[in-house]
């Protein structure tokens, strides 16, 4: 959908009106992300993660199909070929790099995509099939990078895909099949790395289409904004095009310049020197993590020291682990606030900034720590902050808070009047 | 494309002449050309290691010469040698095969070349070709004991019948060109190093 005030694509030469008659392709891209989507004034710099979550997409899969070109997942050959790759194949190391960086860099895009949802309460109605897809992508992206991390098959490789398949195990009654019809034998090897490779070059295109759903749903309602209020004029929006392809353009090449240094000059820093040893199915790494994105969730999933009524700590580690992302399948449900930013919420604010933030970092340190004290307590405390934020702080915090005043709409939270709301025309509630 | 952004929001966008200089450039064009044609040339850039990936990796370029001992070859034997995964067909001739190539006047011929121009100087009798049919790269016959070589004795490629002479000249069929020569010289007497 788009806004009454929407310009219209009009084709002008004969090679347009020949497409847009047959496949209204320009008037579809046109529409997206041109000069014909109307997008909310007051955007800030963190609406620029959604864009750039699609560039690390794109990069993601042409890195990739350049590496599966070099590569070979055989158990025999796999950490040879990934070698091959570094030593051998023209521009092999870069190609790889910026693939093993990217995945890094996908993540950061997407957890502050993520972090600006949860503070901007992005989720609530009418957007929340937007983040019913957003936390699928999430997903998605989580067993991609998970698949993708067992292919050079070093030693993090290796016990990686013992460790998160073991996770299967802890299902009562089948667990054990499960994990050995996951792996297709007892251990890692060379069934376990084959399928791992052809779903690790499936995912992606699973995610694109997920991404293109995504975009589908947020252009229904249009993008949210800082102040989380509802354009309600003309005067509250700016065409795409020129003004957010520019302001996103802008955030790429910010974005880039971390990324190129990474990828040129701390290429490693993000990965385990383990994992540059082949792997060896008799012997474990001493200290054995994750990569980093994977650490709050990691954290939970060892806060579970002691069996907790009839569930032993085992399968409770991994319940806790999964519903810890499938709550966020019901956030819009579980924060009833009519308000949406944060801005104008000042409890919310509270225990967003002293509470969820804080139990989060805490959760990443843990989860890239050992499994000691006092990281040990330290999670399980956080965990519990976690889940008692989400399932009870939230709604309550909903029901009980005063919010402060809203603008009147976008126009007049940036120029602090609109002639309208002062004649009283379109006097709707603000919100 | 700035130019929209004025007409469609008037409380924000100045006047159409906002930021221009002296001689009617606005600043903004400048900007917009800048950026475009930065990003531009950075994207160009991005493609040539993605084209470069596809060609030859250094294991490849570095098994890209072969060295091969000639000296148990008789007249009138051929061995077959691999060079870059393609075979190679080393050929001795006898007196006899030596004559009808030089009989043969080069000028007449579909791509003229001499038995002296294909060899090396003082191993004239030592013919040295890939066995890749120029026609579309079918193995002739000929090389070995047995085989079938043609109407002019040298070798005969089964795929489309192309008929080549004991110097791996052309006769007869589609090929277009003779037998090709590779770069290769004598590091010895009895060795040959091709490549």
């Amino acid at each position: 959908m788009s806004f009454p005030w929407a310009k219209e694509y009009t084709p002008t030469n004969g090679v347009a009106k020949f497409l847009d008659e047959k496949l209204p392709l320009p008037r579809l891209v046109y529409n997206a992300v041109g000069a014909g989507y109307p997008v909310p004034r007051n955007l800030s710099y963190f609406w620029n993660f959604g864009v750039l979550a699609g560039f690390f997409l794109v990069l993601q899969i042409v890195t990739g199909v350049v590496l599966a070109m070099h590569y070979a997942a055989n158990a025999q050959v796999a950490f040879a070929t990934t070698e091959h790759i570094m030593r051998d194949v023209n521009w092999g190391w870069l190609m790889r790099y910026a693939h093993a960086n990217g995945a890094s860099f996908f993540f950061i895009v997407v957890y502050l995509h993520i972090f600006r949802g949860f503070y901007y309460s992005s989720y609530k109605a009418p957007r929340e099939m937007i983040w019913l897809l957003g936390v699928t992508i999430f997903l998605l992206m989580m067993a991609t990078a998970f698949m993708g991390y067992v292919l050079p098959w070093g030693q993090m490789s290796f016990w990686g895909a013992k460790v998160i398949t073991g996770l299967f195990g802890a299902i009562p009654l089948v667990g054990e099949p499960i994990q050995v019809w996951l792996l297709g034998g007892y251990a890692p090897d060379n069934a376990a790395l084959n399928r791992f490779f052809s779903l690790h070059f499936l995912l992606p295109f699973v995610i694109a289409g997920c991404v293109i759903l995504h975009i589908w749903a947020l252009h229904i309602p249009g993008s949210s904004n800082p102040t989380g209020v509802e354009i309600k004029s003309e005067s509250d929006t700016l065409p795409f095009h020129p003004y957010y392809t520019v302001k996103d353009g802008f955030g790429l090449g910010v974005a880039l310049l971390f990324f190129m240094t990474m990828v040129f000059f701390l290429p490693n820093a993000l990965g385990h020197p383990d994992n540059y040893i082949e792997a060896n199915p008799l012997s474990t790494p001493a200290h054995i993590v994750p990569e980093w994105y994977f650490w709050p969730f990691y954290a939970i999933l060892r806060a579970f020291t002691a069996d907790f009524l009839f569930i032993p700590a085992k399968l409770m580690g991994v319940l806790a682990m999964f519903a810890a992302i499938l709550v966020w399948f019901i956030l819009p449900w579980l924060d009833k606030s009519p308000v949406r930013s944060g801005h104008y919420r000042p409890l919310f604010r509270k225990f967003f900034w002293f509470g969820l933030i804080p139990a989060m970092i805490v959760l990443f340190i843990c989860g890239g720590a050992p499994a000691e004290e006092p990281y040990v307590m330290l999670s399980q405390i956080a965990t519990a902050y976690y889940f008692l934020h989400f399932l009870v702080i939230l709604p309550i915090v909903s029901q009980v808070e005063q919010p402060e005043p809203l603008p009147y709409s976008i126009t007049e939270a940036v120029l602090g009047s609109d002639k309208k709301a002062v004649l009283g025309e379109n006097a709707t509630p603000a919100v | 494309m700035a130019d929209t952004a004025a007409t469609a929001i008037p409380d924000t966008a100045g006047p159409e002449t906002a930021g221009e200089t002296g001689d009617g450039v606005r600043r903004r064009d400048f900007l917009d050309i800048a950026a475009v044609s930065a990003a531009g040339i950075g994207g160009l850039a991005v493609l040539y290691p993605l084209i470069s990936q596809m060609a030859p990796s250094k294991d490849v370029l570095a098994a890209s010469t072969t060295e091969v001992d000639v000296s148990a070859i008789q007249p009138g034997q051929a061995i077959k040698a691999v060079f870059r995964k393609q075979p190679l067909f080393v050929r001795r001739l006898t007196p006899a095969e030596v004559e009808a190539a030089n009989a043969t006047p080069a000028g007449t011929l579909r791509d003229p070349q001499s038995l002296a121009e294909r060899t090396k100087e003082g191993h004239e009798d030592m013919l040295v070709t890939m066995g890749v049919c120029t026609h579309l790269g079918c193995v002739p016959l000929g090389a070995a004991e047995g085989e079938v070589k043609g109407e002019f004795g040298g070798y005969f490629c089964p795929c489309h019948g192309s008929h080549y002479d004991t110097a791996g000249r052309i006769r007869k069929g589609p090929a277009p060109t003779n037998l090709e020569v590779p770069e290769y010289e004598f590091t010895s007497d009895t060795v040959i190093r091709v490549g």
